[in-house]
């Protein structure tokens, strides 16, 4: 039978014993995304993550566009963090037309992509807390979430989706006395933040479900090839912002942040750290930034680069995000390939959930920083 | 009726295109000449977007001539090669000499062209003894006109801190197929999950979206179509976006 079926199909064979139990793709405990999971008794023997749920065809959407009109759309897979999602693009894109974009908008960018990698892991953090049945874990990230919000809608126009980055900078300057503001907003966020050390990460209840589930080695982290949060709870200490400075972050005082043990507590710890870090960024670009200056450079109408094909990465919420663009001489970029760092971590899931508890299977997926919508694309 | 229609519609037309000349100031001698006539023969609507079509037709006849224009620019500013990125081209070059051909030495960027015949050995040559050892994607590109799909691994190192600036592009094509029949065809690729364990999910993106089957590939099953898909491969350039 099986020889009949045309390749990418196949049949499932039942087990008396083994149970399937299909995890989403409407359950809200998996995201848009269906987790076939096999269980013997409560422990999970097999796990076989299917995405797609919420597959979309950006990269082919974006072949029949400029570039110029891809930006809003490159941006959906993931809306709470588009500043980050839209950086690679950009930074391809300049690449290809040889753009340079001028000293403010590099620190602008900075900060704009900072405080949306805090919106996103905040939405993160709520729905991870939720989903451990921390429900005050999901107020409090739902509420402060909303002080940085409040400041990319100053900036930008839009609470979610920003489309604000543009190849050769920014679509538009920062409103009047934007500085003191974000300042005095994101000064109070880190309070808020430290905060969540005693309610959350300090926590028995947490620290006991969270702690060696999950355990994913160094030398698995790396032979994966995970990313972000999930590769730096392993301890490796790989950050793109670090490693392969984009924009003005080689000139900014930060540091990132490595935990050794590579568990579930380990994964949800180091988003949170980052989060501390990103205040420590948008302080220091602020006072490093300069006071005025051009934003953007003049684009032609449809402009076009040569026969070149580019491969730019950025650190966003979730890991490394890399856009490789190739350009035929024409308006329309040839081919846009987004890797992102949901898709890449998504291989270690059928690795961590074998031999765990089932009840343990949230504590593991969602520590994965993942988000379906984005590996799916 | 239809006529009365037909007439509606290029007036209408004319409305919307007299602004678009306005806005190039070097067009409106020549532009303003036509419009009169456009009135009265319907047919000479169509003349105004034949216009821009055969601009883009010198573009594709460049196509083939770039592709040699690439390689000089390469070659011409030489001394400016960044020296890390030329010394680690150099060893997959001294090893496997003609069967690795660098296609662009860049800033933090190298790709090498290699044959599907070649690629698990470079791939593992350069895994061993150059220490990259993830693949951070795999892209598969649709060149209909060279009758080839292109498989472009980008790897990266964690390991090794010299190379972590570094991507290494490792680019295959294999046969394309006018009616593709994915997994049955002569699209096949061979696979480098032995080699990088990174690429599973990437290669089983590639075979779904492209029908690239790679061979000893574990688990060549789909990722992200659904099960009931029956068109073809949907990033292959001869599938088009419906409604556009």
């Amino acid at each position: 039978m099986t020889a009949q079926l045309p390749p990418g199909l196949q049949l499932e064979k039942v087990d008396e014993r083994i149970m399937t139990l299909n995890v989403g793709p409407q359950h809200p405990g998996s995201g848009h995304m269906r987790l076939i999971v096999q269980v013997d008794g409560d422990y999970i023997v097999a796990c076989d993550p299917d995405p797609g749920y919420v597959h979309r065809g950006e990269e082919k959407m974006a072949e029949y566009r400029n570039y110029i009109t891809n930006i809003p759309h490159l941006e959906r897979p993931v809306i709470h963090d588009s500043c980050n999602i839209l950086y690679p693009y950009c930074l391809a894109v300049e690449e290809i037309l040889g753009l340079e974009v001028p000293e403010r908008a590099k620190y602008v960018r900075v900060i704009a992509s900072e405080l949306n990698r805090c919106v996103y892991t905040m939405y993160w953090l709520a729905i991870y807390g939720i989903f451990l049945g921390h429900s005050t874990m999901f107020m409090w990230p739902a509420g402060d979430r909303e002080l940085l919000i409040d400041l990319l809608e100053k900036i930008t126009g839009a609470r979610v989706t920003h489309a604000y980055f543009v190849p050769g900078g920014i679509r538009n300057d920062l409103p009047a006395n934007f500085e003191d503001v974000c300042l005095r907003q994101v000064n109070y966020f880190e309070k808020r933040i430290k905060e969540y050390a005693d309610i959350f990460y300090d926590n028995p209840i947490l620290i006991s479900r969270t702690e060696n589930t999950g355990i994913l080695s160094r030398q698995d982290a790396i032979r994966l090839g995970t990313t972000g949060s999930v590769l730096r709870a392993s301890g490796v200490d790989f950050d793109i912002r670090k490693k392969e400075p984009y924009d003005v972050y080689e000139n900014l005082d930060f540091q990132t942040n490595v935990l050794q043990s590579g568990d579930s507590y380990a994964r949800s710890k180091i988003p949170w750290l980052d989060m501390l870090e990103s205040c420590r960024i948008i302080r220091d670009a602020l006072k490093k930034m300069p006071k005025s200056g051009a934003v953007r450079v003049k684009l032609k109408p449809n402009p076009k680069g040569g026969d070149v094909e580019v491969y730019r990465r950025v650190e966003s919420g979730r890991g490394a995000l890399g856009m490789h663009v190739i350009s035929k001489s024409k308006p329309e970029p040839y081919r846009v390939k987004i890797s992102v760092g949901s898709f890449r971590n998504l291989i270690c899931m059928p690795y961590l959930l074998r031999g765990e508890k089932l009840g343990n299977m949230p504590a593991v997926y969602w520590s994965l920083n993942y988000w379906p919508v984005e590996a799916d694309r | 009726m239809s006529s009365s229609d037909t007439t509606e519609t290029n007036t209408k037309k004319k409305r919307t295109r007299k602004p678009r000349t306005t806005k190039s100031k070097t067009k409106k001698p020549e532009e303003t000449t036509p419009a009169p006539a456009e009135i009265t023969t319907p047919e000479t609507s169509t003349l105004v977007p034949s216009e821009p079509e055969p601009a883009p037709a010198p573009v594709e006849e460049i196509v083939p001539e770039t592709e040699e224009k690439v390689e000089t620019e390469d070659v011409a500013p030489q001394v400016e090669l960044p020296k890390f990125e030329k010394s680690l081209a150099d060893k997959v070059t001294q090893k496997f000499g003609s069967k690795a051909e660098v296609a662009y030495i860049k800033q933090n960027r190298i790709r090498i062209n290699v044959k599907k015949e070649d690629i698990k050995d470079v791939a593992s040559y350069i895994r061993d003894e150059l220490n990259f050892d993830h693949a951070e994607s795999v892209s598969g590109v649709d060149y209909p006109d060279e009758n080839k799909i292109e498989a472009v691994y980008h790897l990266g190192s964690y390991t090794d801190p010299e190379l972590s600036k570094q991507i290494l592009a490792l680019a295959t094509s294999a046969p394309r197929e006018e009616n593709p029949n994915p997994g049955r065809d002569s699209t096949r690729l061979p696979s480098l999950r032995d080699v990088f364990y990174s690429v599973e999910f990437h290669e089983r993106e590639c075979f779904e979206m492209l029908g690239v089957y790679f061979d000893d590939h574990p688990d060549n099953r789909r990722l992200l179509l659904p099960e009931d898909w029956a068109d073809i491969p949907p990033l292959r350039k001869d599938f088009d976006i419906k409604g556009r």
